[in-house]
């Protein structure tokens, strides 16, 4: 706790600048993320992530020093060239995409390895701290690289709310926004761009293998708390945020860390969190929701298979037997006894001391619905789609636990108030 | 003699990486294989740990396993959870990298790995770590008789599994309706790319197997219709970027690794640019195109 507030104070200059670093690196990298994610483009995000190096190799052999502008611009340069090469493979040949993003991901990094060892090995004294490039180097973040990359950061920001509009119509649908007279390739050269620079500062946090993450990893995550493309970049600017600056905090409490690989964990954790928890789109929810289903289904075919059973007896309030009712509807009976419980504790069923079970006035109500509707559909499929007496069952078997009350009133109107289906049977 | 034993380790990873790639780029899981070769790092990282040694076949078995999880991972983040497909990728191996990275740092003491051999290997130093037994007769590099086995392996996987892994990879409904599981030969063949992955790790780093797993099989379907025929030109490529690269690197004083990757990429361009029935500069005479390779998915 104390290194907490210690951290917190900011007292460090050295603290101050790496943990304003990461927190703008990461947030930024995860806003133009967003769109990257968005597009399907998130491994050609990790393919200029690599290119990158070479970029950086080049320009420092051919200046001569680690002046971050340069390395910046050589950086740039051939991660534009990466996304280049990419289009043009899959454009021109039989390559699929994935291949194509492999082959240029490998082998630009192994040509910006190849030139990054051979400048370690030349000797020249002021090569030391290149290799920085691949892990980031977010923890030995000084004053002056804070200036360039920062303003690279807010140059990104306000290019994204310039062009916040036409970016969100091009993510969603290109064709509309071709046809509404967008330039569209124009808008795609930016937003690459604003890819590539992305990609160019972030490495400077995390370092170019890790760096698809801070790309994608807040986006993937913030898209399964919204539908909204606002909130979703807040959110995943927010995630980037928080893992810079843990990321920074990590490396301050145990130097040792390495901080890239720090944020890129914390990132991650926040995502599968995200993935599994979020309330709507998460895979609990989800896992919730079907169960809820299957279990609604359920109740709803023991009710049926009750109404029918009275319907062949005339009297819908007699018990029944397990027995009589596995022999008209094959239920497990584990399932049957489950949901045949439920349904005596939300009082659509009754038990008889005899071992059967009744339906009680309500349970007849909801059970006859279910009857209606699906003999209704069977009709409507029979008389509007043609389709022959015996094979609309399985159809309405599916449809009758979904449609709503005011489809069910229009199919009525539609089929003038019918009183029997295909099968001679009574709507009731 | 030095030479020999590191180009001859090059190819053998090269052959092993280039067969299954073929594979890999036909179903459009290239990427799938870039996760798995980076997912494998804390599998390796651990069974290390476990084992402190690099050459122990445990390593091979556990973080081979790592890399059949990663496969798993993509599925249920994909399937289950319905992340977008390519950002389920993204996130899974970027996460089992960085706790690989992670874990390096916290028993820097006791595992010997650096974060660059990660990256691109040692592979220069392949010749001085040898195999000598008890009597004192050496028998070559260590590495040589992994990749060797995993090499055997991986030749006896395709020739017994040829015809599985034909239709699953052209036809998949086909191969499910004559009985053939896709799902068992999938994640067989996930379970071959990570064991080559592993074997292949310490001689050329984890990036860099993507680039054997990648070009070669590239080169050789601009080059050919022939699945056959594909297979080992794309073993041919692997051999000849590995002796190519390492006699870059030697001029350059460079990565042998990256340089065997560079040269793949070279020889893919000029496939790209040549290429009697694929490249950009081919013969527009012909006019009849080829049929693409037939039963390929769209």
């Amino acid at each position: 706790m104390e290194t907490l507030t210690e951290f917190l104070s900011f007292s460090d200059a050295n603290v101050r600048f790496v943990t304003f670093g990461s927190v703008l690196l990461a947030a930024s990298s995860a806003v133009v993320g967003c769109f990257t994610l968005l597009r399907k483009r998130a491994l050609v995000g990790d393919a200029i992530a690599h290119a990158v190096l070479p970029g950086v190799c080049l320009a420092f052999i051919l200046s001569g020093t680690k002046n971050p502008v340069y390395l910046l611009i050589g950086a740039f340069i051939t991660g534009w060239l990466s996304v280049y090469c990419i289009d043009f493979i899959t454009s021109r040949t039989r390559i699929k995409e994935d291949a194509a993003i492999g082959l240029v991901l490998s082998v630009f990094f192994g040509f910006g390895i190849l030139l990054l060892t051979a400048i370690q090995h030349g000797g020249n004294a002021s090569q030391s701290g290149l290799d920085k490039f691949l892990f980031g180097k977010a923890a030995s973040l000084v004053g002056e690289d804070l200036i360039t990359f920062g303003s690279v950061a807010v140059i990104l920001l306000i290019t994204i709310l310039l062009f916040y509009k036409e970016f969100k119509l091009l993510c969603f649908d290109r064709a509309y926004a071709h046809t509404l007279g967008f330039p569209v390739k124009m808008l795609e050269l930016i937003l690459t761009t604003l890819t590539v620079l992305a990609v160019v500062v972030g490495i400077q946090a995390v370092g170019v293998v890790l760096m698809a993450a801070i790309l994608i990893t807040p986006a993937a995550a913030a898209r399964f708390w919204t539908d909204r493309l606002g909130v979703m970049i807040l959110i995943a600017a927010v995630i980037g945020a928080f893992s810079g600056f843990s990321g920074a905090f990590v490396s301050y409490v145990a130097p040792a860390m390495p901080t890239g690989p720090w944020i890129v964990m914390i990132v991650s954790v926040l995502a599968i969190g995200s993935f599994i928890l979020a309330p709507e789109k998460g895979w609990l929810g989800r896992m919730y929701r079907q169960k809820n289903n299957r279990e609604n289904i359920l109740d709803e075919n023991i009710l049926k298979l009750l109404y029918q059973l009275g319907e062949q007896n005339g009297s819908f309030f007699s018990g029944r037997s397990l027995a009589e009712m596995q022999e008209k509807r094959e239920i497990p009976s584990g399932r049957l006894m489950k949901g045949l419980k439920r349904l005596r504790s939300q009082g659509y069923l009754k038990r008889d001391p005899g071992n059967t079970w009744l339906l009680t006035p309500e349970g007849k109500t909801r059970g006859q619905r279910v009857v209606r509707l699906h003999r209704l559909w069977e009709l409507y499929l029979t008389q509007y789609l043609n389709i022959a007496a015996d094979h609309v069952h399985e159809d309405a078997e599916n449809i009758e636990h979904i449609l709503t009350p005011e489809l069910e009133a229009k199919i009525l109107e539609q089929l003038g108030y019918p009183e029997t289906d295909p099968h001679e049977s009574r709507i009731p | 003699m030095d030479a020999f034993w590191i180009i001859l380790t090059a190819s053998l990873a090269a052959t092993c990486c280039s067969l299954l790639g073929c594979y890999l780029i036909l179903r459009q899981m290239a990427m799938v294989g870039d996760a798995i070769s980076h997912a494998v790092l804390p599998g390796i990282v651990i069974a290390y740990l476990f084992t402190g040694s690099l050459d122990s076949p445990l390593i091979l078995l556990g973080a081979g396993l790592f890399g059949v999880l990663t496969t798993f991972l993509i599925e249920f983040f994909h399937r289950k959870i319905r992340v977008q497909a390519d950002a389920a990728i993204g996130v899974t191996f970027t996460w089992l990298f960085a706790i690989g990275i992670i874990l390096i740092s916290l028993f820097a003491g006791q595992v010997d790995l650096d974060q660059d051999c990660v990256l691109y290997g040692e592979i220069a130093y392949v010749p001085l770590n040898r195999w000598i037994t008890e009597s004192g007769y050496d028998l070559g590099p260590t590495t040589i008789w992994t990749l060797g086995s995993v090499t055997i392996l991986i030749l006896l996987f395709i020739g017994i599994g040829y015809k599985e892994l034909f239709l699953t990879t052209f036809d998949a409904g086909f191969a499910a309706a004559i009985g053939i599981s896709t799902s068992l030969w999938y994640y067989l063949l996930m379970s071959a790319v990570s064991l080559t992955t592993v074997a292949a790790f310490e001689s050329v780093g984890a990036i860099l197997v993507v680039a054997l797993i990648v070009a070669p099989p590239v080169t050789a379907y601009l080059l050919t219709d022939n699945f056959k025929v594909m297979l080992g030109l794309s073993v041919l490529v692997g051999v000849v970027a590995s002796a190519g690269g390492y006699f870059l690197a030697v001029m350059l004083n460079g990565s042998i690794a990256a340089a065997i990757a560079v040269v793949a990429g070279l020889l893919c361009g000029l496939a790209f640019l040549f290429s009697p029935t694929q490249g950009i500069f081919r013969k527009r005479s012909t006019l009849a195109e080829p049929v693409d390779m037939q039963l390929q998915k769209q």
